[in-house]
């Protein structure tokens, strides 16, 4: 059998007739990276490759980097391979990365979600021989409502406590689910963000993705300045001293692992809202059935059970030790498996 | 349903006590009568008898969501709640219409009862595709059990006492005991309460608060009476007209367990009602405690048990006497009425007195606390001489001073995830201790850690799994706990030789090194203290 298109080792997922490494969790010489949440992009590289639409948040992360920007479905030659990126729908110029070597394709799924957000470039499947899945959610128990559904539920919330004189404070992520959730709540009142969500959103705003204002709450700006306010901050923020100067708040959580119940129950939180920027159990099935692929790789989420799924459904399907997810922007909370 | 679901959505998106109540109040008050039983009843632990096990419904889940059965039962382990993976993983209802009033509803399950499995496998797919993920969950939840919202039974009380105007312990009198929801009209359940009536029904028990000072806070030790903490199983023994029973503190009927206690029925007065403890009786203390769990648990006593461990009622509390309720009395007079009545019943029964115990001041009595063990107890209560019989928790007027626990260091080989609150964290351990260079596992422990220490170590677990065992994972023996308990015994059943009594975690113990952690020899040791 000829040698694998793609190999794993520990520094990441390695291309040997390319010589480079796709999302590496090590310093590399030269990487491949599918989107900018910390976990894929790492600090430390020699040279980056990304998309256009992903640079500007990745170099706001890591800084003064030698990075190469590419456009989604552009073929770009390193060595003896042919590399292509094409949308991953997960978040704002994220891709899936396809490794071509002599008509064999591989693609590195990097985290990706099916559904079209109205923000992040849909997700496109591609032909490929052998598939690199992420499973975060790769469980049966894992099945989001429509997007619209979600997103009225969260609008009747914020204008409940809208009109009970509540503060409104929805933690998520902030590159990425942020601006998800601005982009797709009913604007009745001010949206307010916490610092680290107003510089990724100043960023995307200034790429041109379509944003709804929002205001840096801080000195001047606060439950006062701004009643019913809807305050967007990352979850580390729910229940801390920030949150409460915000007066009477009704604090909500909005992530994929608040489809269970337990979860949810255990941040003590009242309000949990199942929005996540992963593909739910349809549709990585759908996604994998969609690519055509024989072969699939199951990296970060749910490993085990879902490599079982996918060869009982008849897939040649291993599973490969990465360390993604551990400092994600969708960690499970607390259990890998 | 729908009530009923709009009342669970209400209480479940809250974690504020508050809003609970005004939830549980409004519900009381619109609900439909029937509903509002069954609805006191789930909230009160009492449930249908199950007509469908646990194991059928989750194979007709897994049929329905078109999944093998070991695939639900990885999605079971992740999300720790049997009725919610099956809401879950269910695919959406076809036709959702008006879904049954919850009466009529946990009217049909129970009619299910004795139907072949074909039979009731259509009935609730038959539901099952009539119900939104919510009433999906509930109805699963009415047929697994373990009904639990967030709804303490006090809460569920007070929230009936503002919906009726009934006094709050009146109802929870009422509310006690073995009435049926099936038979059980609203306005019945809920009515002032007359002496008549009571048949077998038990009174809620007065709980005592633990005492985290020393007794000097209290005050004036002439005010106190003191007693033994027994380690048994706290009871009521009711003697009515036609009725004699005994109440477990869970409300569980249990006089059928303990057959020596029936020549009580014939001797003691009507209408008396003991608050005591009931232990193992040795020649003149209680054996310890799991001589008694060799018969919780049982439906019939062999008589072997009865002749190794015959059954003793410690009476603590008189709390009715010729058919009167005297629990508005102070302590001392109720004492001095039962030591009467005690004294009046001829000698060979199997029923004494806990003793009162005599103590000269706090320094007296804190001597006395240490000599517990030796007298096969807790610790000590302490008891307000002129306290009423109050209903439930009431901080101020009973203390129990227990021992200070033991504790041992042990490592942690073994991890399993937990339920409910704790899915999909690891939070049951298997703890060891050294026997030369092994390590023998001892005990179990679930509790004692904060919610980010149980996070931790459950990313640590992620990492550091040696072999999985289905839900169970076999860890590197590397993180040492302080594992705390309040006895310990010999135990053939268990590896290790002992069984410990109430451990729990006291404390994860960074700084220790696994080559640090007790030994088993250490264990031994104990457990000749323990035996005096």
């Amino acid at each position: 059998m000829a040698d694998p298109v793609l190999t794993f080792t520990d520094r990441g997922i390695y291309c040997p007739a390319g010589d480079f490494f796709i999302d590496p969790w090590r310093p590399v010489d030269r990487a491949l990276i599918t989107h900018g949440h910390s976990d894929h992009a790492r600090w430390g590289h020699r040279r980056y490759l990304a998309t256009h639409q992903a640079l500007p948040v990745i170099r706001h992360r890591l800084g003064q980097i030698d990075a190469q920007g590419i456009g989604y479905g552009e073929a770009f030659r390193i060595g003896g391979v042919t590399v292509s990126f094409h949308p991953a729908g997960h978040v704002p110029g994220s891709a899936q990365i396809a490794v071509e070597r002599d008509g064999e394709v591989w693609v590195v799924s990097g985290d990706y979600k099916v559904e079209p957000d109205g923000l992040a470039e849909p997700f496109a499947p591609v032909r490929c021989h052998a598939f690199i899945s992420e499973c975060t959610f790769g469980l049966p128990v894992f099945r989001w409502r429509p997007q619209a559904q979600v997103m009225a539920d969260i609008s009747r919330w914020w204008a409940a406590n809208a009109a009970a004189g509540k503060t409104s404070i929805l933690g998520a992520y902030s590159f990425g689910k942020a601006q998800r959730l601005m982009a797709g709540v009913d604007p009745i009142g001010p949206i307010l963000t916490h610092g680290a969500v107003e510089e990724t959103t100043a960023i995307l705003r200034a790429q041109g993705y379509a944003l709804p204002d929002t205001i840096r709450a801080g000195q001047g700006v606060d439950a006062k300045t701004h009643p019913g306010a809807l305050v967007i901050a990352p979850p580390s923020a729910l229940g801390s001293a920030w949150a409460r100067k915000f007066g009477p708040v009704d604090e909500a959580f909005a992530s994929g692992w608040m489809a269970v119940r337990g979860i949810r129950r255990r941040r003590s939180l009242g309000t949990g809202f199942t929005v996540s920027d992963h593909a739910d159990w349809d549709g990585l099935n759908a996604a994998i059935r969609a690519t055509g692929c024989e072969r699939v790789f199951v990296t970060h989420g749910y490993t085990a059970p879902f490599r079982r799924w996918l060869a009982e459904q008849g897939y040649d399907a291993g599973i490969v030790a990465t360390e993604f997810g551990d400092d994600a922007e969708e960690p499970l909370p607390e259990v890998a498996e | 349903m729908r009530d009923f679901a709009a009342l669970f959505a209400a209480l479940d998106g809250t974690t504020k006590t508050g809003a609970k109540l005004a939830a549980l109040t409004a519900y009381f008050q619109s609900a439909p009568e029937p509903d509002r039983v069954w609805t006191i009843a789930l909230l009160s632990g009492r449930r249908p008898k199950r007509s469908v096990t646990a194991t059928e419904l989750r194979e007709w889940a897994a049929g329905a969501a078109g999944l093998p059965l070991w695939l639900f039962e990885e999605s079971y382990a992740m999300v720790g709640d049997l009725a919610e993976t099956i809401a879950l993983i269910l695919p959406a209802p076809l036709h959702e219409d008006e879904p049954p009033s919850l009466d009529q509803t946990i009217r049909a399950l129970m009619a299910l009862t004795g139907q072949s499995s074909e039979a009731r496998r259509e009935a609730i797919l038959r539901v099952w595709d009539r119900l939104g993920q919510t009433e999906r969950l509930l109805f699963n939840k009415l047929i697994t059990g373990g009904f639990r919202m967030g709804v303490s039974q006090g809460l569920m009380t007070r929230a009936l006492a503002q919906a009726t105007g009934v006094d709050e312990a009146v109802l929870a009198h009422r509310l006690m005991g073995d009435w049926l929801p099936q038979h059980t009209a609203f306005a019945d359940l809920v009515a002032e309460d007359t002496a008549t009536g009571l048949g077998s029904r038990p009174y809620p028990f007065a709980l005592a608060a633990p005492l985290e000072d020393g007794p000097e806070t209290l005050g004036d030790p002439q005010d106190w009476r003191a007693e033994w903490k027994w380690d048994g199983i706290r009871g009521q023994l009711i003697q009515r007209e036609g009725a004699f029973a005994l109440w477990s503190r869970g409300e569980e009927l249990i006089t059928d367990r303990f057959p020596e206690f029936a020549p009580l029925a014939d001797f003691l007065p009507r209408g008396t009602v003991i608050d005591g403890e009931v232990v193992a009786w040795g020649a003149d203390r209680p054996l310890p405690f799991a001589e008694l769990q060799k018969r919780i648990g049982r439906k019939t006593v062999p008589k072997r048990l009865l002749l190794d461990a015959p059954a003793r009622l410690l009476a603590y509390d008189l709390l009715e006497d010729g058919g009167e309720d005297i629990r508005p009395l102070p302590y001392a007079t109720r004492r001095a009425r039962m030591e009467a009545m005690v004294a009046a019943l001829p000698a060979g029964l199997p029923l004494g007195l806990s003793p009162d115990i005599a103590f000269a001041g706090w320094a007296d009595l804190a001597a006395i606390r240490a000599t517990a063990r030796a007298a096969q107890a807790e610790g000590l209560m302490l008891k307000r001489a002129t306290s009423p019989y109050f209903v439930g928790r009431k901080r101020g007027d009973w203390w129990k001073w227990k021992l200070d626990p033991w504790s041992v260091d042990a490592v942690m080989i073994y991890a399993q995830a937990g339920h409910g609150r704790r899915a999909n964290l690891f939070t049951d351990f298997t703890f060891a201790v050294r026997q030369g260079n092994e390590l023998v596992p001892f005990t179990k422990a679930y509790s004692g850690l904060t919610d980010a220490e149980f996070a931790e170590i459950t990313r640590w677990v992620g990492k550091n799994t040696l072999e999985r065992f289905g839900p169970v994972r076999r860890v590197k023996p590397e993180l040492v706990f302080e594992i705390a308990f309040e006895g310990i015994q010999e135990s053939p059943r268990h590896k290790s030789g002992i069984a410990l009594r109430f451990p729990r975690m006291a404390r994860w113990r960074r700084d220790k090194p696994v080559d640090e952690i007790d030994t088993i020899e250490g264990l031994r040791d104990l457990l000749n203290v323990a035996r005096g």
